[in-house]
């Protein structure tokens, strides 16, 4: 059992990264698919800019995940 | 292009087709090498995924047991270490897959022994390894180790395979005018790297860096495909080598970087003088620190992640059998793993281009031409009329 207690603040930590993580990769999603429905001429661009933006994002959730394992 | 693309779906098929070999064998490979019974609890699968993870000593394909006694199939792989004694050599297979400090090899007169992958030399008195409270050995230390463990001897094998097909591909543009076999399925990759990623993020510079984008590209990107192959590479999923990737890509930007990006990073233009401190120290933060970080982490922790996420679903199949019966849980966990590994290939190619893509950013930042003092005509980023094809290989 306390074994179990310790894991605690690091599960909730993941949690929350996990959650804000997921908030950011929304919006990002959420912008080039607006941005993309409005000039359907300019995929190409956003969608680079969409992927270097989620991978900025996905480092920085997987190095907070990583630092707080 | 019809045969890149027909290539690139051959090799999806074979790819899938072979994590589906894999399957013969998980079953068995998921006994516990010790006790020789089967397995049948959370633990040892947790065990079974961790341990693959990691990097090994031998290529071990399965196992199975036979009147009573354990039997591994699989294939050893030099042992290359430095002990008190100087340098050992001798092959894996002399553990007898052992990895729980069991079986002591003696060699040049030291004792060794392998415990969770790793190579320890045991005291001389030593019969036996102790373990204290927390599992680890009181009487055997950790070596130098030079092996060719499974990593490196992917890393060999993919910087000869790389060699072969792109010193080829280069030889045939000297004399044809379109490459033949397989540098048909290179070409439309290649371009794509130099057109799609250094082209537009570097700048008219691109050329110099072209070679590192694609041998880095190419590098992670096959090795991330044989991490699903049921040799349980784990290549781009080990620390060490995403660090030493991210120092590449780190050395070359910071060596390539011109006045201008010094510049922004100490003595930032355009911002107040008692700002400019504080900035140099995020600056220098975010390009020596952060920006390889991130670079590291990323690769790392997707493809380690991919790698426990598969076997986990695989693992279903031994946890879940109470519950569904060996059948209903084999058909669960295939018909998940399918769809996981085929996400797993998406991965593959996504990350090596992220990867590509980022370090591509960083050295268009060390090398762009940009006067702030000036209007912003973007004059430095633009890019020259694509060259012939040609040109480029020789």
């Amino acid at each position: 059992m306390e074994e179990m207690v310790t894991y605690v603040p690091n599960l909730v930590g993941a949690g929350l990264i996990v959650i804000g993580a997921g908030i950011g990769l929304g919006k990002i999603g959420g912008a080039a698919m607006e941005g993309i429905a409005r000039q359907p001429e300019a995929t190409g661009k956003i969608q680079t800019a969409m992927i270097i933006i989620a991978a900025l994002l996905e480092g920085l959730a997987f190095g907070a995940l990583f630092l707080g394992k | 292009m019809k045969i890149a693309a027909y290539s690139i779906k051959t090799l999806s098929v074979l790819f899938f087709l072979y994590s589906a070999i894999s399957f013969a064998g998980v079953k068995e490979e998921n006994l516990n090498p010790q006790d020789g019974g089967e397995v049948n609890t959370q633990e040892e699968v947790t065990e079974y995924i961790l341990h693959h993870i990691k990097d090994s000593h031998d290529f071990h394909l399965f196992s199975y047991t036979s009147d009573g006694e354990r039997k591994h199939v699989g294939f050893p792989l030099p042992v290359i270490v430095w002990t008190s004694n100087g340098l050992t050599t001798f092959m894996s297979s002399e553990f007898h897959h052992d990895d729980a400090g069991k079986v002591i090899v003696e060699k040049n007169g030291v004792k060794l022994t392998k415990l969770h992958s790793k190579i320890y030399e045991l005291d001389a008195t030593a019969s036996g390894v102790n373990f204290d409270a927390e599992h680890h050995p009181t009487n055997a230390k950790k070596l130098l180790d030079f092996s060719i463990t499974k990593s490196v001897f992917g890393v060999m094998m993919i910087g000869l395979l790389m060699l072969l097909w792109f010193s080829r591909l280069a030889r045939q543009y000297k004399t044809k005018q379109i490459p033949t076999g397989f540098g048909r399925v290179l070409e439309p990759l290649v371009l794509y790297v130099r057109d799609e990623i250094a082209k537009p993020n570097i700048g008219p510079k691109y050329r110099k860096f072209t070679g590192y984008l694609l041998t880095v590209f190419f590098f992670i990107w096959i090795l991330n495909l044989l991490g699903l192959t049921p040799f349980g590479f784990n290549v781009t999923g080990q620390l060490a080598i995403t660090a030493c990737l991210a120092i590449f890509t780190l050395i070359i930007y910071v060596a390539s970087g011109n006045k201008h990006f010094w510049q922004h990073i100490l003595w930032m233009p355009g911002v107040p003088v008692l700002i400019r401190p504080v900035l140099a120290i995020i600056e220098l933060a975010g390009t020596f620190i952060i920006k390889p970080f991130s670079l590291l982490v990323r690769l790392f922790a997707n493809i380690s992640a991919g790698h426990i996420v598969v076997m986990s679903l695989i693992g279903i199949m031994v946890v879940m059998k109470a519950e569904l019966g060996a059948p209903g849980a084999t058909i669960l966990s295939f018909v998940l793993s399918m769809f996981i590994t085929l996400i797993e290939v998406l991965v593959a190619f996504l990350q090596a281009y992220i990867f590509t893509m980022l370090s591509a950013l960083f050295i268009g930042m060390s090398v762009a031409e940009h006067d702030h003092d000036h209007d912003h005509d973007d004059h430095g980023h633009e890019v020259p009329d694509a060259e012939d094809v040609r040109a480029d290989f020789i």
